[in-house]
């Protein structure tokens, strides 16, 4: 099973890349973009799924999550320009780490909706602190951030392609090393905590110690993807991280099938792509502009809704119930 | 200290306004143990009704009566529906699920209305009354919002506490099995709290919108006030909502007061985390402590 899922998100990592190889030289700096954000929004939902999948905690707070990585890259980058990307993620993985070390040690203490309350609380709160110290964070209009210099042996490059290029960097290596944790003593207790706390402690698991830690690495996920956020978009700002962020996270775990890694891949090329696709369909259905740029969001409502009553395991689930039904008629034959 | 009257009268009425979305909660939490996130989102729906009904038919009190039943409406719609689909599964699906009807309000609402921002009246004066040159810091349009939540707090505790209907709503939700055993029909009961609290929700709606202003998302703030109220007062009780609604209002009319508007979403959350760290089970709740 666990060698299945490995070869799944190897498959979808294999795709992403294709994509990256083949296309990426050629292509508009719109569809750029595009892979530049779902490479981002994969990593982020990647680290939602593990903690609410595996560990069973539901954070509203992702989006807020990824604010902090981002401003801590647009602040690093306005100090000095020339900082080594690798640098910069770094410290916004720090960054992110040691807030989510403070709300995870509060989430640890917090079930079900109390935590999605608290949670909820932090996206709604966290974009007013940038409004209120302004000098800092600059207000409403966020803190610009440079694009990513192109190395001058690849001078031709734009640098958005370039970045698209080196964002699959950490996005393979956070994968990676997810997948693993999954199959270690840690995922089997994120998965022991989930099923019965109790059962759980009784096998020596330290339940608040071992909350804390799947928060924590959740987050460092989500400002990972926070820092990529920012050079994607050359921009941090408060309106870059609404609620509804955070929602279609949750959105891109549920489509993927919640606690599924390849999963959190079909989730967030779904979550970047559909709004393409409806444009696309649009010519034939001339929506009027406001109800096409709202349908996006109201699909993904839509999908939570429609996956909580009839599909709770999303893509991933449909497609490991396919290859299991394959093996049992093999089996049978 | 002038100031800080203004200031206490003001936190009191917007106080009202979180208890009245606190109890809204607290009756769905009661009946069904699901914290409905979409709570601040129906009541946006329920409101901007009224402002389509106030514009077509130019009379506040129409729009503020289609505003109260659009609510009863989508509230037992929600639970008849989708809600109780996902009520005997795990708790997470059912929080996922109010999120989704949240995701989808706020993007419907704008389809149908447009999603800019818009001004919504007060059927009474907001300035604030003039006595004898003194300012008296409340305004007509506040001492409305006090009452109209009042009237509707006592409505519902005569409706729980007072009535053979009440009585059969409180055990369905205290013990449905036997409810139904003894020829209650739960399910309508239910669907009914549903309804009666996004009714609660759509007057918050109502009486938040002139001062707050109307957008697609102008309630996410007041969802979480009201869910900071409810916690406080510990999620179960009723009285506990009205006090920790009333709590929420001065602290934050303070916290905004003397440290600027844009510090009170960020004075609710650690309000929100203090309380869940410190007493989790809330401060009127008797009994043993809950897991929260």
């Amino acid at each position: 099973m666990s060698l299945l899922r490995r070869g799944a998100i190897g498959i979808g990592l294999g795709a992403v890349a294709a994509i990256a190889i083949y296309g990426i030289d050629s292509i508009d700096a719109y569809r750029v973009f595009q892979i530049s954000t779902v490479i981002y929004i994969a990593i982020a939902a990647a680290g939602l799924t593990v903690l609410t999948g595996l560990n069973g905690q539901l954070s509203l707070g992702h989006g807020a999550l990824m604010a902090i990585g981002a401003y801590t890259t647009a602040v690093i980058l306005l100090r000095n320009t020339d900082v080594n990307p690798a640098l910069v993620m770094a410290a916004a993985v720090v960054s992110t780490s040691l807030l989510s070390i403070v709300v995870g040690i509060a989430a640890a203490r917090l079930r079900g909706p109390y935590l999605a309350g608290a949670t909820l609380g932090l996206a709604v709160g966290l974009p007013g602190v940038a409004v209120r110290f302004s000098n800092v964070f600059g207000g409403d209009a966020g803190l610009s951030v440079p694009s990513i210099s192109t190395p001058d042996a690849l001078g031709a490059l734009a640098p958005e392609v370039w970045f698209a290029w080196i964002g699959l960097i950490p996005a393979v290596i956070t994968f990676v090393l997810l997948a693993n944790l999954v199959s270690t003593r840690y995922g089997r207790d994120f998965r022991a905590i989930r099923e019965d706390e109790i059962a759980a402690q009784l096998h020596g698991i330290r339940i608040a110690r071992t909350q804390v830690i799947a928060f924590v690495l959740s987050g460092a996920c989500a400002g990972l993807a926070g820092c990529l956020m920012a050079y994607t978009a050359n921009l941090a700002a408060p309106a870059g991280f609404p609620l509804t962020l955070s929602l279609e996270l949750l959105a891109a775990i549920v489509i993927g099938g919640i606690g599924r890694l390849p999963g959190a891949i079909w989730g967030a090329l779904i979550i970047v792509l559909a709004p393409d696709l409806i444009s696309s369909f649009n010519d034939a259905l001339h929506l009027p502009g406001g109800v096409r740029a709202q349908l996006p969001l109201a699909l993904f409502g839509a999908v939570l809704i429609v996956a909580m009553l009839g599909f709770p395991h999303g893509i991933q689930g449909a497609l490991d119930r396919l290859w299991w039904i394959r093996s049992r008629v093999r089996a049978a034959r | 200290m002038n100031y800080f009257i203004v200031l206490t009268l003001t936190g009191i009425a917007a106080g009202m306004i979180y208890a009245a979305l606190a109890l809204s909660l607290v009756i769905i939490w009661r009946a069904t143990r699901v914290v409905n996130f979409a709570q601040g989102a129906l009541a946006m729906t329920t409101t901007y009704i009224a402002l389509a009904v106030i514009q077509a038919t130019g009379s506040y009190w129409i729009g503020f009566v289609a505003a109260l039943i659009a609510g009863l409406a989508l509230g037992a719609i929600a639970e008849r529906f989708l809600v109780r689909w996902v009520e005997a599964g795990p708790p997470l699906n059912a929080v996922i699920l109010t999120l989704g009807l949240l995701l989808m309000l706020e993007a419907v609402v704008p389809m149908i209305w447009g999603a800019q921002i818009r001004s919504f009246p007060a059927p009474f004066s907001i300035a604030a009354i003039e006595s004898g040159g003194f300012s008296i810091a409340i305004s007509p349009f506040n001492l409305f919002t006090i009452a109209a939540v009042v009237i509707v707090v006592l409505g519902l505790f005569f409706l729980f506490r007072g009535t053979a209907l009440g009585l059969t709503m409180r055990a369905s939700a205290f013990a449905p099995e036997v409810s139904r055993l003894l020829g209650v029909r739960v399910g309508r009961l239910l669907a009914l709290g549903w309804g009666l609290a996004a009714l609660t929700g759509a007057l918050a709606g109502m009486l938040v919108a002139p001062s707050l202003l109307l957008y697609p998302n102008n309630m996410d703030a007041i969802l979480v006030y009201g869910f900071t109220a409810a916690v406080l007062g510990g999620l179960d009780s009723a009285v506990g909502a009205v006090i920790g609604g009333l709590a929420i209002g001065l602290a934050l009319s303070y916290i905004g007061g003397y440290g600027g508007g844009d510090l009170e979403s960020i004075g609710a959350l650690v309000i929100l985390i203090a309380i869940l760290m410190l007493r989790p089970q809330g401060l009127f709740v008797s009994g043993p402590e809950r897991r929260v």
